[in-house]
């Protein structure tokens, strides 16, 4: 006889919930040699972690842009955001008693995400505060990664526009074109940020109108030229929308992302946009609607989240809608000036309806079968 | 030639057919043990009708199903009953089995062929149940039953499936190149039994050379008969499976819960034909099998025919042992197929192939937290969701999971595939409707 030994390996699935026993009974009885675990025994290669690290990657010419943009800030508070959201994870996870996950990336995602959607010109500190509502109150006291409500990087910026309103909305720096060059890099990490603050377009769109932004920002071509590029006062990462659209490009390419979402939101604050958004109707600007603020970051990597966003694609259009609705809504009749963050996570709030009433179709669900029944 | 296919849901995985679908079928020499379990397939286990110490020839009944439904085993050696005693099964874990001794002076047994023309349809339907041919695709349903519908079905078409679109396995697309003229008569010998004068055979278009192998023999005879036809299917996991495969050659559905025969149709496996085909012209038994063993976890890799009973490590020895880089061991295909921790396990009826699996074949990673991507709906021929299966079934509420119609699952594979959270969604499938049969019995 011939040496038949394999490697020793033993999957052992216990189900933490419903404490199910899911590894095979054959094992202890016959002595297994090789690895026994319950069909399928081969897998597709992308791994959650594959995703969230992608993902990730897709975004580092954002921050990129946002270093070139504002300075080495952005890139500062970029890591804290990134370092705080590991860290209230791992904290998290050891007191809940869960295996420790940082691996997986999703800690990390949540951390640049958070990180671009606040202004540049905030306290260092910020993000912390940030990171304890995402990742702590909103991912793991829910039940960790999966079981989240709402994004969690969105959650971190609410609380922090709810605690510190003022350093939220105040702390725009100027983008690079802009400032001349005259304030040195070094500068925006040590020096005084009142010098620089200065009002993001949908800011002075707030206050003064549209016709005022186009000529502060230096006339409409100019205008759509810069917001495309992404020279304008913003957050750290949405002020290029040419990068932001490579990246989910790529995303839509890898079919890690769909066009569902992005489309049927950009379309709708375009659309609405161009219908309310002007003195009079349908005189609004749909393009710039669009470039300013945080409506392409928001549509491509905030609404399609996976774990907070519809999983059926009927669902994910009206979803996408919403999101667009809701943002035009709060531009124009609500208090701040922009309308990304919350429109999304309103529209978490109906993932879970709408993944009630969009169910897969069925291939053919059962009804009286009158033949096999006469047969038997 | 275009092919047709089924429309909903479905992967693309990886085929691995090149290591063996170019290796003609190989006799292996017969063990000097057999073990015949008394469960190979659907229905009740056969009674032994042979004693310890008794000599039985090669194709004797050696058990029967009597009243209820089963089918005949038969010694697949000739030579001497050792034991009656539980054995390793591949699918059952431990069952009863004959083991029987070979005697290595007997000569093979020979079978003479005669004309089935002259048969009527009852002598076929019993030279059928007296072979003990089951269905070989997997289920191993008894096919002189279903070969004998209720009349009220009505049934008008006759499928031979040859999607055989399970990775590595060559089995069918072996046999449809190498004995087309025998599968095509299969067919017709079953329109017979049927009474019916259409016959499809769906090959995935991976297969060109068999698909012109069995259209060559067509065209010989077409001029007389126009029965039989051959369609290409485009390659896509689960072709094969009897929904799809039906609804891509005929666009019926067969609803949840139904058989083939609530959308008229009846559908045979290749392997099965060529069994039937063997039974009606030579009255030869079912107990030989095709099957592939591949995977890079055996040194060679082959298509053999085998003795049914024929233990796993008189295979591998056969071909030369296994490679240290072994880690997985399974019997059918790698979607739907069972891991053995043993290779005490005997070859039975409905086993089509045994992949060895080295480290870079298998997927051994833990699972983690549903991330609600939805690939696996996409991925459901069948539009289920299993993601909600899992969490259901981690949440100790499997026995809630009928609304997402997990009865109707048939354990494809093609959600845990795609699961990038590798979470084993079959397992939680099965164990869903455990809990949902257990709490309404």
């Amino acid at each position: 006889m011939m040496s038949h030994r394999g490697l020793l390996i033993n999957q052992k699935f216990t189900a933490e919930g419903g404490k199910i026993e899911t590894q095979d009974p054959r094992t202890p009885e016959m002595g297994a040699a090789w690895a026994v675990s319950v069909s399928p025994h081969i897998r597709k290669g992308f791994t959650t972690s594959q995703i969230m690290w992608t993902v990730i990657a897709t975004l580092m010419p954002l921050l990129l842009m946002s270093i070139y943009n504002f300075g080495f800030r952005a890139l500062l508070l970029t890591l804290v955001s990134v370092v705080s959201c590991l860290v209230v994870e791992a904290i998290s996870q050891k007191l809940l008693g869960r295996p420790l996950s940082f691996r997986d990336g999703s800690a990390v995602l949540t951390g640049v995400l958070m990180a671009f959607v606040i202004p540049p010109g905030v306290p260092y500190w910020l993000p912390a505060i940030g990171a304890v509502a995402a990742i702590f109150i909103n991912k793991e006291l829910m039940g960790g990664l999966g079981f989240n409500v709402w994004n969690p990087a969105l959650v971190g910026r609410a609380l922090m526009m709810a605690s510190f309103p003022v350093a939220m909305t105040a702390g725009w720096l100027p983008s690079r074109p802009f400032s001349e060059a005259a304030v040195p890099l070094t500068q925006y990490v040590y020096g005084g940020l009142d010098a620089v603050s200065q009002a993001t377009p949908l800011n002075w769109m707030k206050q003064f109108g549209l016709q005022s932004m186009i000529e502060k920002f230096g006339g409409l071509d100019k205008v759509y030229l810069d917001f495309f590029v992404g020279y304008m006062p913003g957050c750290i990462g949405e002020t290029s929308a040419l990068l932001i659209l490579i990246g989910g490009l790529v995303l839509l390419g890898m079919r890690i992302i769909t066009w569902h979402i992005p489309v049927s939101n950009v379309v709708t604050v375009a659309a609405l946009t161009w219908v309310f958004g002007g003195d009079t109707w349908f005189s609004g600007d749909p393009l710039i609607g669009v470039l300013s603020g945080g409506v392409m970051l928001g549509a491509f990597y905030m609404a399609t989240d996976y774990v907070t966003s519809p999983t059926l694609k009927r669902g994910q259009i009206i979803f996408g809608i919403g999101v667009g609705a809701l943002t035009v809504l709060i531009r124009l009749k609500g208090g701040y000036p922009e309308g990304v963050c919350y429109a999304i996570l309103l529209m978490n709030c109906l993932t879970p309806a709408l993944d009630e009433w969009f169910k897969p179709a069925r291939f053919a669900p059962p009804k009286q079968a009158p033949v096999a029944a006469a047969g038997k | 030639m275009a092919g047709v296919s089924f429309v909903k849901g479905g992967v693309h995985p990886e085929e691995h057919k090149e290591l063996t679908q170019h290796l003609p079928i190989e006799e292996m020499p017969p063990p000097k043990e057999v073990v015949l379990p008394l469960s190979m397939h659907f229905g009740a286990p056969a009674k032994p009708i042979v004693g310890k110490k008794q000599e039985v020839r090669e194709g004797d009944p050696i058990a029967v199903v009597e009243k209820a439904l089963g089918a005949t085993i038969h010694s697949s050696v000739t030579g001497t009953v050792k034991a009656i005693e539980p054995r390793p099964h591949p699918i059952m874990v431990r069952c009863d089995a004959i083991i029987i001794e070979r005697d290595p002076a007997a000569p093979p047994r020979q079978y003479e062929s005669e004309d089935w023309r002259s048969l009527t349809r009852e002598q076929l339907l019993g030279r059928v149940r007296d072979s003990g041919i089951v269905g070989l695709g997997g289920a191993g349903f008894p096919t002189h039953v279903k070969l004998s519908p209720p009349p009220a079905a009505k049934v008008d078409t006759l499928i031979l499936n040859g999607a055989e679109c399970e990775p590595y396995l060559t089995t069918d697309h072996r046999i449809m190149l190498e004995q087309p003229a025998k599968v095509i008569e299969g067919a017709k010998i079953i329109l017979k039994t049927l009474g019916i004068k259409k016959c499809i055979i769906g090959v995935e278009l991976n297969k060109p050379d068999a698909i012109n192998a069995l259209n060559k023999v067509l065209e010989k005879a077409r001029r007389d008969d126009m029965s039989v036809s051959v369609q290409g299917m485009r390659v896509k996991y689960p072709q094969g499976s009897e929904k799809q495969l039906i609804f891509a050659l005929t666009g019926r559905s067969v609803p949840g819960g139904g058989l083939p025969f609530d959308v008229a149709v009846i559908v045979q496996n290749i392997s099965t034909t060529l069994a039937i085909f063997e039974a009606a012209t030579m009255q030869k038994p079912l107990y030989e099998k095709v099957m592939t063993v591949s995977g890079r976890g055996v040194r060679r890799q082959a298509n053999l025919k085998v003795k049914v009973g024929t233990v796993l490590s008189d295979v591998v020895d056969y071909l030369g042992g296994t490679t240290d880089d072994l880690v997985k061991i399974v019997t059918g295909g790698p979607m739907m197929g069972f891991a053995m921790s043993s290779l005490e396990v005997p070859v039975v009826k409905t086993t089509s192939g045994i992949l060895f699996l080295g480290s870079k074949e298998t997927d051994l990673s833990p699972h983690g937290p549903c991330i609600h991507c939805g690939w696996c709906i996409e991925a459901c021929p069948m539009g289920l969701s299993p993601k909600e299966v899992g969490i259901y079934v981690e949440a100790g509420r499997g026995h809630l999971t009928e609304k997402f119609g997990v009865m109707e699952c048939f354990e494809c594979g093609c959600c845990a595939f795609v699961c990038p959270a590798k979470r084993p969604l079959v397992q939680f499938a099965r164990l869903a409707k455990m809990d949902i049969k257990r709490r309404g019995a």
